[in-house]
C-alpha cells in the first residue's frame, strides 16, 4: 500500500508546479474581492435612493460577496484543472502507476487541493467582507454582529464547497472542457434562471450553489426559505458527497 | 519476473488479447512483438493495472501489481512519451513520482544525469523533443531502480544516436539481472536487442521462443547461382550430389553449401557464372509470415492486381542482405 503521507506531498508537488494554480486562484481571489467593493460602493450610493422594505432587509455582510458569483468560476475552473489535467495529458497513466491504490490517489489528490482552496477561500471572504465593509461606510456591518462571523466563515467553506464539487464532476467526466461546458453555463446561467423564475424557484433553490450560499446570508434572501444557513451548506454537501461517491466509483471501475 | 496467466482483455465484441500465458524472466531483455493493434499496449497497460483484465491474471514477482508496496521500486514503465503534464518540468515530474513512492530526492538528479536531461530539467516539458520526451518517460521508468522494466515502443521517434542509445541501456539492465520487456512492431530492431522473443498477432500469442532459435528456424541461407549454361551446371550440381532449386527467374538456389564450394566447382568444369552470392533469408520476412494472418489493417502494395511482371517470392526468401532486417546478420556474426 501507498502510504498516504507520501502521496500528499507528491500530490502537494504536482499542484504547486503548474502554472493554473497561481493562475485560477489568483483570479478567484481579485475577481471576488475587487467586484465585492465595487459593488458595494454602489451600494452604499444608492443606499438613501432604496424602496424602505429594502433598506430593512439590506444585508451588508452578503452584499461584500457579491463578487463571488463571478470568482467561484475562477474556482470551478481550478477544481476541474486539478482533477481532468491528469486525464487530458496523460499524466494519469504515471500517476496511477506509481499510486494503484485509486481510493489512496482520488483521496490524496482532493484532500490536497481542498485544503488549498479553503485557504485560500477563508483569506478570500475575509478580505472581500472587510474590503466590502470599508466601501458600505455608516451602512456596514461588523464581525461580532450576529450571524455575521459565521456567514464570512461561510463564505470560504462555500468557495471550497464549489471547487470540490468541480473535482468531483471531473472525476466522473475526464475531459476538462466537457466539464467546464457543464459546470460553468450551469452555475453561472441555469442555476441563477431555476432560481429566479416562479415556476421552478421552489426546485432551484435545492441547487447546489443557491442552496449552498445561505450559509453567507446573514438576512435570508427569500423568508420563505425552509432551510438555515448550515441546513442549505448541508444540501450542497450533499450534492458534493454524491458526485464523489459517483466519481470514486467510476474510477474504481474504469481502465486509465 | 512477469507472470501472464491467461490474461484476455474484451473491448464489446472485440477480443484485443486472448488467453495470453506467458512468462518474461530475469536477465534477459525479452522482445515483444506484433503487427499494429496486435494487443501489445493493452498488454503492458494490464501489467501495470491501468485495465482490468476480462479475465485471467499477470503477477510480477509473484505479486499483483496492486499489491505491491510503492511499486515504481518494483516496476518502472515507459508507456508513452506522452503520460507527462506539459506544463510542469521534468524536475517536477519526476519529483512527484519519487515523492509517491517515498524515494529520496537525490534520485531525481541521478536519472536525469542518466538519461542526459539534466540541463534542461527546469524547463516545462511542453517544449520537449519527441526524444527528449522519451528521455524523460526512461528516467520516470528507473527512478525507483526497479527490478522489472516495461518499454512499449521505446525507440518511435528517436534518432539513430538515441536508437542507439536505448539498445545499449536495455541490454545492460538486462544484464545486471533485471528483467526487461520491450515492445516493438519491428523485428528488426528486436534482432539487434533482444535474446527472447514472445509474439502476438490478433491478441493470441503466436511464438515464445527464444531469438537464437527463431533465427535458426525462420532464416534460411541459400547461394545463388546464374549460369549462362544452366543446363550443364544443374548436371554438375546433380553430380555432386547438390539439390538446387529453380527460382522463377532463371538462377538456381542451393541450400546449406558454402560458396565457396560452389566457386571452385564451377571453375573446376569451366563453368560461366555471372552470379555468385550468398543471401540470407530476413527475419522481418519471417516475422511477417507469422503474423500475416493476424494482420488487423492490410494495406495494397500498389502494384497493378493480377498482373505485372512483379517476382513471386518464395517463402521465407528475403530481397537481399539489402532488404529489411538484413542488418540482423551484424549481431549474429
Amino acid at each position: 500500500m501507498a502510504a498516504v503521507g507520501q502521496v500528499l506531498r507528491s500530490e502537494w508537488t504536482k499542484i504547486r508546479s503548474v502554472r493554473s494554480t497561481v493562475w485560477t486562484l489568483g483570479i478567484a481571489v481579485v475577481v471576488t474581492v475587487g467586484l465585492g467593493m465595487l459593488i458595494c460602493a454602489l451600494a452604499a450610493n444608492d443606499f438613501r435612493t432604496m424602496p424602505a422594505r429594502d433598506r430593512l432587509t439590506f444585508d451588508a455582510t452578503n452584499v461584500s460577496f457579491a463578487g463571488m458569483g463571478l470568482g467561484q468560476l475562477a474556482m470551478i475552473v481550478f477544481g476541474v484543472l486539478v482533477v481532468s489535467n491528469e486525464y487530458s495529458t496523460g499524466m494519469i497513466r504515471s500517476s496511477l502507476a506509481a499510486v494503484p491504490q485509486r481510493g489512496t490517489f482520488l483521496f490524496c489528490k482532493l484532500a490536497v487541493a481542498t485544503a488549498l482552496v479553503f485557504l485560500v477561500g477563508l483569506a478570500t471572504s475575509f478580505v472581500a467582507f472587510f474590503a466590502g465593509q470599508a466601501m458600505l461606510g455608516d451602512h456596514r456591518a461588523y464581525l461580532g454582529d450576529p450571524g455575521v462571523l459565521r456567514a464570512v466563515f461561510g463564505g470560504g467553506l462555500y468557495m471550497t464547497m464549489i471547487a470540490l464539487f468541480s473535482m468531483a464532476v471531473a472525476t466522473m467526466l475526464r475531459s476538462p472542457m466537457l466539464s467546464l461546458g457543464i459546470l460553468m453555463p450551469f452555475f453561472f446561467l441555469v442555476s441563477n434562471i431555476l432560481g429566479n423564475v416562479s415556476a421552478t424557484r421552489k426546485i432551484g433553490r435545492y441547487l447546489p450553489d443557491q442552496a449552498g450560499q445561505r450559509v453567507m446570508q446573514v438576512i435570508p434572501r427569500a423568508a420563505d426559505v425552509p432551510y438555515g444557513p448550515w441546513g442549505g451548506f448541508g444540501i450542497m454537501a450533499a450534492w458534493t458527497a454524491a458526485a464523489l461517491v459517483c466519481g470514486y466509483v467510476l474510477l474504481k471501475r474504469r481502465d486509465a | 519476473m512477469i507472470e501472464l496467466d491467461g490474461l484476455t482483455k474484451h473491448y464489446g465484441d472485440k477480443v484485443a488479447v486472448d488467453h495470453l500465458t506467458f512468462t518474461v524472466r530475469p536477465g534477459l531483455v525479452t522482445g515483444f512483438l506484433g503487427p499494429n493493434g496486435a494487443g501489445k499496449s493493452t498488454t503492458m497497460r494490464m501489467m501495470l493495472d491501468l485495465d482490468n483484465p476480462t479475465a485471467g491474471s499477470v503477477r510480477i514477482d509473484g505479486e499483483h501489481y496492486r499489491r505491491l508496496t510503492d511499486p515504481l521500486r518494483s516496476v518502472g514503465a515507459l508507456l508513452d512519451a506522452k503520460a507527462v503534464h506539459g506544463g510542469r518540468s521534468a524536475y517536477h515530474h519526476l519529483l512527484c513520482l519519487a515523492q509517491s513512492n517515498g524515494l529520496p530526492r537525490r534520485r531525481v538528479g541521478e536519472v536525469l544525469d542518466t538519461v542526459g536531461l539534466t540541463p534542461v530539467a527546469r524547463k516545462r516539458s511542453k517544449g520537449f523533443s519527441l526524444g527528449m520526451g522519451q528521455r524523460l518517460g526512461i528516467a520516470a521508468a528507473l527512478l525507483g531502480d526497479p527490478r522489472v522494466l516495461l518499454f512499449d515502443e521505446p525507440v518511435n521517434g528517436l534518432d539513430p544516436e538515441g536508437i542507439h542509445w536505448i539498445r545499449n541501456l536495455m541490454k545492460n539492465l538486462a544484464a545486471q539481472g533485471r528483467t526487461v520487456f520491450v515492445s516493438s512492431h519491428l523485428m528488426s530492431e528486436m534482432a539487434l536487442t533482444a535474446d527472447h522473443l514472445v509474439v502476438i498477432g490478433r491478441g493470441r500469442l503466436l511464438a515464445d521462443t527464444s531469438m537464437a532459435e527463431f533465427i535458426r528456424g525462420n532464416s534460411r541461407s541459400y547461394v545463388r547461382l546464374r549460369s549462362p549454361e544452366a543446363e550443364r551446371l544443374r548436371d554438375v550440381l546433380h553430380a555432386e550430389r547438390i539439390a538446387a532449386t529453380e527460382a522463377a527467374d532463371g538462377t538456381l538456389e542451393v541450400d546449406g553449401v558454402p560458396s565457396e564450394r560452389l566457386g571452385e566447382l564451377a571453375a573446376r568444369h569451366g563453368l560461366v557464372l555471372h552470379e555468385l552470392s550468398p543471401q540470407q533469408a530476413s527475419l522481418e520476412e519471417a516475422f511477417m509470415q507469422l503474423t500475416a494472418e493476424s494482420v488487423e489493417y492490410h494495406a495494397h502494395d500498389g502494384e497493378p492486381v493480377g498482373g505485372g511482371p512483379a517476382e513471386p517470392v518464395p517463402p521465407g526468401v528475403a530481397a537481399g542482405p539489402g532488404g529489411w532486417g538484413g542488418d540482423w546478420r551484424k549481431k549474429g556474426s
